[in-house]
């Protein structure tokens, strides 16, 4: 599904990632992880540089619109899927059935309470949830989520990770927490100064594997 | 809980204006009064295709004229501008500078015009003292807003002067030079427009070329007028202005005197009222006073605030349409070089100029008024809303066109926008004020009436009042932002920048 060979990227001018080789079929769930700096958020742009149609992405800013509502901005995730007529009068009154769809995603994520909030007052592991919330709404093959549960606590990461590995079939995802990487994940890629050093399946790494790369 | 769908105030509050704006339409006459709009308007056009510049003395006479009175203007408004800001922590100061900011320079050149005729000294005061007023309370901002930490560690014995020049002045200092370098721009326009009061600057030579019809003539004056204020900043340099201050005193046209009976008999006769100067009965001076206010204050008020609430929403609209053409979100490099052009030309063309041409067009109603309005406001905050939406990063995954607009920028860029929109409804206020000495029945017609028929002390009382409008709704203004917490990011002295005199 995902076949990338020889690739490198850069970032602002710099090399970032050199001889990237990786291939990635449908149904695998990648962790990426490394030291911050190591080319994790480079590898996620880069994959969906190249494979950008149907591929839902939750990025590291999390790219929310601070005076919509939680609503409107999980809505954000389907605007292609409607006529520009549609989207315009959803903002002026929110159509019943998108209100539906939308809260049943939120109540995975434990939003519910803050449907019509402005995401502008939420605290930031709540507007997480909203861009992991937008990712879920949009569906896809493919989902590339750049540090999907950094402000959340462990709890709900472990709830939020639980609703990704169950709404999409293919993921790829930078996490820097290994304990939650070997959980969710049954393939492990290793970044090292923009290398890949690691590419191994969860169940043959331990925990001491792995923090050989921080 | 926020399960119910409620809308954001700045949504109710917009909505709110643009009922107000609707009531308006119905008590505006806006009907095109013109034997055949279309023909003027093609024949305008194409004065714009063949622009005359046989008559290169008078073009250039009409320029000189025009920085001269420009230079002097401002330079004089800052200079004195500085010295009230060192004392502008008095009230009553903030009080005297906010009234005479309201009064727009057109009204001041109609008051010194009886005072001094077609001396200079009109012209200088003209725009010297609205814009001193101005600097004045903008100096005092940046005096205010400037870091202090320095001043904590001077010692006591150091006298104030030096204290300013060696602690505040150096960081200070690019603040003051912008500010007033932009308000130069404004000045010219300010300059321009004093020639259709009679005064030998741009407006002049442009208002009698268009009464003959030679639109080859106004467009050539356009164009040399568009490309001087494009380059500004190659002429203005600060090497360069103390020359420019020394010489222009020279080239203003100075043929006329003043004559001090003219000046005594204007503030001991003239501007009194009629019924206190003949020393009339109380019930005559009341009578004499009401009916000034119901048959020509009343209906000037009304009218003003019909244009300007009109105005005022079509000025939104417009801008939120014109954003988009310098958005990087939106257009590349080339529409965008486009766009830029258009919306620096309708910028630069003061209000005054447009509503003059639109309404020989297409006769006096209100109609030309809001379109000339909305025009060169929608630009100037076209131009602030698209600057300000190139800075927002979009997601890589966004939507495109229309989606885009709707969902990631306008949401994003509302805020500021409305900010943007209020702090020009005090100046569109003013400007509708004005438009009334082209024909349109605001209270500038009132007052243009009352000067020509000699009843200078009506004129005066009616300026008063459109000072006070023009505070009232300043002071709404401020709540309005205040209230929506309206903060602009950009600096609203950017506002400033494309004028708050038009």
């Amino acid at each position: 599904m995902i076949q990338l060979q020889s690739e490198s990227a850069s970032y602002q001018g710099v090399e970032t990632l050199h001889d990237i080789d990786l291939s990635v079929s449908e149904g695998e769930k990648l962790a990426l992880v490394g030291q911050s700096g190591s080319g994790k958020s480079t590898l996620i742009k880069l994959i969906y540089d190249r494979y950008p149609t149907n591929t839902s992405l939750v990025p590291q800013d999390y790219g929310l619109v601070n005076t919509l509502s939680v609503f409107h901005n999980v809505y954000i995730g389907c605007l292609a899927q409607h006529s520009t007529a549609y989207n315009l009068l959803n903002l002026i009154r929110p159509w019943p059935d998108q209100v539906e769809f939308v809260r049943k995603i939120l109540i995975q994520l434990q939003l519910d309470e803050y449907l019509f909030r402005p995401v502008g007052r939420l605290s930031g592991g709540q507007k997480q949830r909203v861009a992991v919330a937008r990712s879920l709404f949009q569906k896809g093959q493919l989902l590339l989520a750049d540090e999907p549960v950094s402000s959340v606590d462990e709890q709900q990461s472990k709830v939020v990770l639980k609703q990704l590995t169950n709404g999409f079939s293919t993921m790829v995802l930078a996490m820097h927490d290994i304990q939650l990487a070997l959980s969710f994940c049954d393939r492990i890629i290793g970044l090292e100064k923009g290398r890949i050093v690691l590419d191994s399946p969860s169940s043959a790494l331990t925990n001491n594997d792995l923090l050989n790369l921080y | 809980m926020n399960t119910v769908y409620k809308h954001s105030p700045a949504w109710n509050v917009s909505w709110f204006f643009v009922v107000v704006a609707t009531i308006s339409l119905f008590f505006a006459d806006i009907e095109i009064i013109s034997l055949e709009p279309w023909q003027e308007l093609k024949r305008l056009f194409l004065g714009l295709v063949t622009p005359d510049w046989s008559n290169p003395l008078e073009i250039g006479e009409a320029f000189l004229q025009t920085l001269a009175f420009a230079i002097l203007g401002v330079a004089g408004g800052s200079a004195i501008g500085f010295l009230l800001a060192l004392i502008f922590h008095w009230r009553w100061i903030q009080i005297a500078c906010a009234f005479i900011r309201a009064i727009h320079e057109l009204f001041w050149a109609l008051i010194f015009l009886q005072i001094f005729g077609l001396h200079p000294l009109t012209g200088l005061l003209a725009i010297g003292l609205p814009y001193a007023a101005t600097f004045a309370k903008v100096y005092a901002e940046i005096l205010e807003e400037g870091n202090k930490s320095a001043l904590q560690v001077i010692s006591q014995d150091t006298s104030l002067i030096s204290t300013f020049f060696y602690v505040r002045l150096p960081d200070l200092w690019v603040h003051f030079k912008t500010y007033t370098s932009y308000r130069l721009e404004c000045g010219l326009r300010s300059s321009a427009i004093l020639g259709f009061v009679g005064l030998p600057t741009l407006g002049y030579t442009l208002s009698s070329a268009f009464m003959e019809g030679h639109y080859s003539v106004v467009w050539a004056l356009l164009i040399l007028f568009y490309l001087l204020i494009a380059t500004i900043r190659y002429w203005v340099r600060p090497a360069l202005i103390p020359f420019y201050i020394i010489i222009a005193p020279f080239i203003i046209a100075n043929d006329s005197e003043i004559s001090f009976d003219n000046v005594q008999r204007f503030f001991t006769e003239d501007i009194i009222p009629a019924p206190i100067r003949n020393g009339e009965s109380f019930s005559t001076s009341w009578h004499w006073f009401s009916d000034l206010i119901m048959t020509q204050a009343v209906p000037g008020i009304t009218n003003t605030l019909v244009l300007t609430q009109i105005a005022l929403v079509a000025t939104g609209v417009l801008s939120l349409l014109l954003y988009p053409l310098i958005s990087k979100h939106f257009f590349n490099p080339i529409g965008r070089g486009a766009g830029h052009i258009l919306l620096v030309v309708m910028r630069s063309t003061p209000e005054y100029i447009l509503a003059y041409i639109l309404l020989q067009l297409w006769g006096p109603s209100m109609f030309p008024a809001i379109v000339a309005l909305a025009l060169h406001n929608g630009a100037i905050i076209g131009h602030l809303t698209g600057r300000y939406s190139s800075e927002v990063k979009l997601r890589v995954d966004a939507s495109k066109g229309l989606n885009r607009y709707l969902y990631e920028l306008l949401p994003r860029l509302y805020g500021q926008f409305l900010a943007f929109l209020f702090y020009r409804w005090e100046i569109i206020l003013r400007e509708s004020a004005i438009l009334g000495i082209l024909g349109i029945a605001t209270l500038g017609f009132y007052i243009d009436s009352s000067i020509q028929e000699l009843h200078f002390d009506k004129a005066m009382i009616l300026i008063v009042i459109t000072a006070l409008l023009n505070v009232v709704v300043d002071t709404l203004s401020r709540y309005l932002r205040a209230k929506l917490r309206l903060k602009t990011s950009v600096d609203c002295r950017a506002c400033n920048d494309y004028c708050a005199a038009g």
